[in-house]
């Protein structure tokens, strides 16, 4: 079994796992940290989505040996110090959430959006969460919290 | 008021069932039928048993020799003509000698990893002789297929509601007659966190844990220990922790929790089962699949004489766990919808295909009657070239009417259908409509606009009606008031919470009542061994009913402080007023505040005779009704006629939800109804091929709404409250699903030159409309 080791959160990691171990399984069972989601088998909810060396991936479609030596972010390390990060503050803010199913992968998918583009409009951000899926909120408060979100992040 | 319990959520700390592990755990997959219809001749299980990593391999033979029970209904349907029970299928949480359906339970395979029982589950070898399958809901009944012994002609039950006689009299007084065939189609309710569970049996006490995806704990206890027999009702702990969205779908008791229940004693280890997205929707329960006819008498005013109905509404291949209640006494009770149809008549055959089971998701019933008759209704309206408010208007139940006793059961408490449609009309500038048409024609663009005028009924229900109609259970709820001595608040009630949030409705309301900071009040759900027995949470109930229950113990809590209070402020008992946390002695500045009174309740020494010491209090609560939430949206569509492109341009919904306690909430949940009502209309559909394969198994094939097929929403309220519950509340978590595919449908009809269009009204679909309108 290879031994696979990254910095989840800014923490050094590190587990023996099988070569088939995907990214998601190494963040949920092997470390631990389960804000994770897993939503299919298709690669279609995004309720996954972590940052790999800041990018937003889908964790179910990566190997955990594809992560070898990356800056891993999740969920979990995001907000500092107990401080929600402006895209969380924004989710609670403007009811983003409901059942919290998908609320992970949505919030790293928001944050890595509004890095990467500025000035965000309604239909920009439609458009671009065309990877995460979410039953609960008809989107019109997602929508409304990326907006405020990106606006909080400078953007 | 923002949501208490977003911090976990956001912050990665939700704590769902598959986040829960336990040492020495194992896990479970299992042996799916890749049939719709086949005789098991052998299971052959030795393979998987050597198979590294394996524990265990069990049959549905080996769960009957343990005298498992199998899973039941929980509602019995009488029939037509004196027939007292529907016909009911033995269904077995683990197949017995044949195969239903694509994804029926064969067997199950407990393994170290779940990589192992998956291996192990593939080298099950099972010997089927495949029979031919029934799949077509219209096609069922008396097809030369018959599924089970215990239903000939693949009928569950016919049944029928209203007065035929009457009917036919309105049918021929009628000036015009509109008639229309009707699809609802077949959804999958896709809750984003897939169902699991983690069972565990304590070896030194005897007592089983299960952690669970449902919507109602208890429900899960008492069915699983007085029906299917796997463990005594006191010695089973259900916990459904975070709960990842229901819909319905996590209310009923599926196999794989009563098999890894079973088996986990057998065994000797937990086990844990989490479904696989494919794995869902071939097993979780399915929505909605009638094929109806309806049938609309008017007088030539345009009021409604009559209305006549036949509905064939698809099971699926057993009876799910409230399934026979939907198509009947949930749909077709509401077919009177906001008018003064003085005759109806409906009748439903309730029919077994070789397809997943179908029970209650999003609105149960309600959507299906909804969009039947506002599509009769806005199709008599271009009939009789009548405006489609306007005859709306002309046959609303009108205010001075309530209670209004309808011909199909209900008797609606209160409301004001006018209000809603003109606050509707109103926002969606109804008044503009026709320029707004007029432009788009201008780009080559056609413009359709919609109406639904809904009513539900929620907050299900007296126990005693519910029993009298063929329910097994009764729907009343609980709440336990629990001050501790520093004078905060557990609150504990037997709904759950699922993603509506409970724990801060709940807490407002009972911070509202008792006068304490609401950080002080925590609500604690889905734990059999921490809160009361109650009936959880679906079909809009709780915070009619349980909400209900909490004011109820909440008045007691203030009966008892005001005892104590008089005591300790020397003063006759009829003589303290109560009002926001303080009691005071009438008259007087003389007062105690509510954390006092829990003081002095925990440390009596100063306490009047004959009270208990304590401050906690429990009630229970049978609602007198249902509510009858009730509202008009109005969506507006931009169609590309060369294309079949849809646009919703403008969607307004305007609902009467009685009193609300937190907006906010309210709010979002009408927009998640609204984008699954949206889904079910142009997007959604779960399709079986004539084998029974489902070809719609993946959110590869099944068109789930994303961002980007949604457009916001503009949301009012109107507002009657209930005067049949204590907080005037209706219910708010079904009603844009109820509402909103008539809306949608209604609207793309308009746009397309009024032809029929079935649901999902797909790209194609409405092309084809728009080819044949030109």
């Amino acid at each position: 079994m290879p031994t696979v080791s990254m910095t989840v959160n800014g923490k050094a990691v590190s587990a023996d796992v099988e070569a088939r171990t995907l990214l998601v399984q190494y963040i949920r069972d092997h470390i631990g940290l389960t804000g994770t989601h897993i939503g299919c088998d298709t690669s279609q909810c995004g309720a996954c989505v972590v940052h790999v060396n800041g990018k937003s991936v889908k964790s179910c479609t990566t190997l955990a040996v594809q992560a070898e030596g990356a800056d891993v972010t999740t969920i979990e390390g995001l907000a500092t110090g107990g401080e929600l990060h402006p895209m969380q503050a924004a989710f609670k803010e403007n009811h983003g959430l409901q059942c919290g199913f998908c609320t992970p992968g949505m919030v790293m998918s928001a944050v890595d959006l509004a890095n990467n583009m500025k000035n965000l409009d309604e239909a920009t951000i439609r458009e671009q969460l065309d990877g995460n899926i979410c039953r609960c909120t008809g989107y019109h408060n997602i929508v409304k919290s990326i907006k405020d979100g990106a606006s909080r992040m400078g953007g | 008021m923002r949501r208490k319990e977003d911090y976990r959520f956001l912050t990665g700390n939700g704590n769902y069932t598959d986040d829960i592990s336990v040492f020495g755990q194992t896990y479970a997959s299992f042996v799916r039928s890749p049939h719709a219809h086949a005789k098991i001749n052998g299971i052959n299980t030795s393979a998987a048993a050597a198979a590294e990593g394996v524990v265990a391999v069990l049959t549905g033979e080996e769960l009957a020799a343990d005298g498992v029970g199998p899973l039941i209904c929980g509602w019995n349907i009488a029939g037509k003509n004196g027939v007292e029970a529907h016909n009911s299928p033995v269904h077995h949480a683990l197949a017995i000698g044949k195969v239903n359906y694509v994804g029926d339970h064969v067997a199950v395979v407990i393994a170290e990893t779940q990589a192992q029982a998956q291996a192990g589950a593939e080298m099950v070898e099972v010997d089927y002789e495949e029979l031919p399958a029934v799949v077509g809901t219209g096609s069922a009944w008396n097809n030369a297929t018959q599924i089970h012994e215990e239903a000939p002609a693949n009928l569950c039950y016919d049944w029928e509601i209203g007065d035929a006689a009457a009917t036919d009299a309105a049918f021929a007084a009628a000036a015009h007659v509109t008639t229309i065939d009707i699809v609802n189609n077949r959804l999958i309710p896709n809750a984003m966190e897939p169902r699991a569970c983690l069972a565990e049996f304590n070896q030194g006490t005897g007592d089983w844990t299960l952690h669970v995806t449902s919507q109602n704990p208890h429900v899960h206890r008492l069915v699983m220990s007085a029906f299917n027999g796997v463990a005594p009702e006191h010695k089973l702990r259900v916990i459904a922790p975070d709960v990842g969205g229901g819909f319905g779908s996590k209310i009923f008791i599926y196999a794989e929790e009563v098999v890894c229940t079973w088996a986990t004693r057998k065994v000797g280890r937990p086990i844990k089962w989490t479904a696989q997205r494919s794995e869902s929707f071939l097993c979780d329960a399915h929505g909605r699949d009638h094929v109806s006819k309806a049938e609309l008498a008017l007088d030539a005013d345009g009021k409604f004489l009559g209305l006549r109905v036949n509905t064939k509404a698809n099971l699926g291949a057993y009876l799910s766990t409230f399934a026979s209640a939907v198509p009947t006494y949930m749909y077709a009770t509401l077919l009177a919808g906001t008018y003064t149809t003085p005759a109806i008549y409906c009748d439903v055959q309730g029919v077994f295909t070789n397809t997943a089971p179908v029970d209650a998701y999003r609105g149960a019933g309600r959507p299906e009657a909804t969009y039947l008759l506002e599509r009769v209704v806005e199709t008599a309206a271009r009939e009789m070239n009548i405006d489609p408010a306007d005859l709306r208007r002309r046959n609303y139940i009108q205010t001075d009417a309530f209670p209004y006793q309808t011909p199909v059961v209900h008797q609606y408490d209160i409301g004001d259908y006018g209000a809603s449609l003109d606050k509707a009309c109103d926002m969606a500038d109804v008044a503009g409509f026709a320029a707004r048409r007029s432009e788009s024609e201008a780009n080559g663009k056609r413009r359709g606009l919609g109406y639904s005028s809904y009513i539900e009924a929620c907050g299900i229900a007296p126990s005693a009606a519910v029993g009298a109609l063929g329910g097994g259970v009764g729907l009343w709820e609980s709440a336990d008031i629990r001050f501790n001595a520093t004078g905060s608040v557990t609150v504990m009630t037997g709904t759950h919470n699922h993603g509506q949030g409970h724990e801060t409705a709940f807490a407002q309301v009972v911070s509202d009542k008792l006068g304490i900071p609401i950080e002080n009040v925590e609500v604690v759900e889905g734990d059999t061994d921490k809160g009361p027995f109650g009936m959880g949470t679906y079909g809009s109930r709780s915070i009619a009913v349980g909400g209900s229950a909490i004011i109820k113990a909440a008045d007691k809590i203030i009966d008892k402080g005001k005892k104590i209070a008089a005591h300790c402020l020397e003063a006759a008992e009829d003589d303290i007023e109560y009002d926001g946390g303080n009691f005071t002695v009438a008259g007087t500045d003389k007062v105690m505040n509510i954390a006092e009174i829990a003081f002095a309740a925990y440390v009596p020494h100063n306490y009047p005779e004959g009270v208990e010491p304590g401050l906690h209090e429990q009630a229970f609560y049978d609602p007198l009704n249902f509510s009858f939430p009730a509202g008009v949206h109005i969506c507006e569509v931009e169609v590309d006629p060369t294309t079949g492109e849809t646009e919703i341009v403008r969607y307004t919904a305007v609902d009467d939800f009685g009193t609300i306690i937190n907006p906010m909430i309210v709010e979002g949940q009408v927009h998640g109804g609204i984008g699954q009502g949206v889904g079910q209309a142009m997007l959604e559909a779960a399709n079986y091929d004539e084998n029974g394969q489902l070809v719609t198994g993946s959110y590869m094939d099944y068109t789930m709404p994303r961002a980007d097929n949604l457009p916001s929403f503009d949301v009012g309220t109107t507002s009657t409250p209930s005067p049949l519950n204590p907080l005037g509340v209706k219910g708010a978590g079904e009603a844009g699903a109820i509402a909103s595919p008539p809306a949608v449908i209604n609207a793309i009809t308009d746009a397309c030159g009024g032809a029929m269009i079935d649901m999902p009204a797909t790209q194609e679909k409405v092309w084809q409309a728009c080819q044949a309108a030109e």
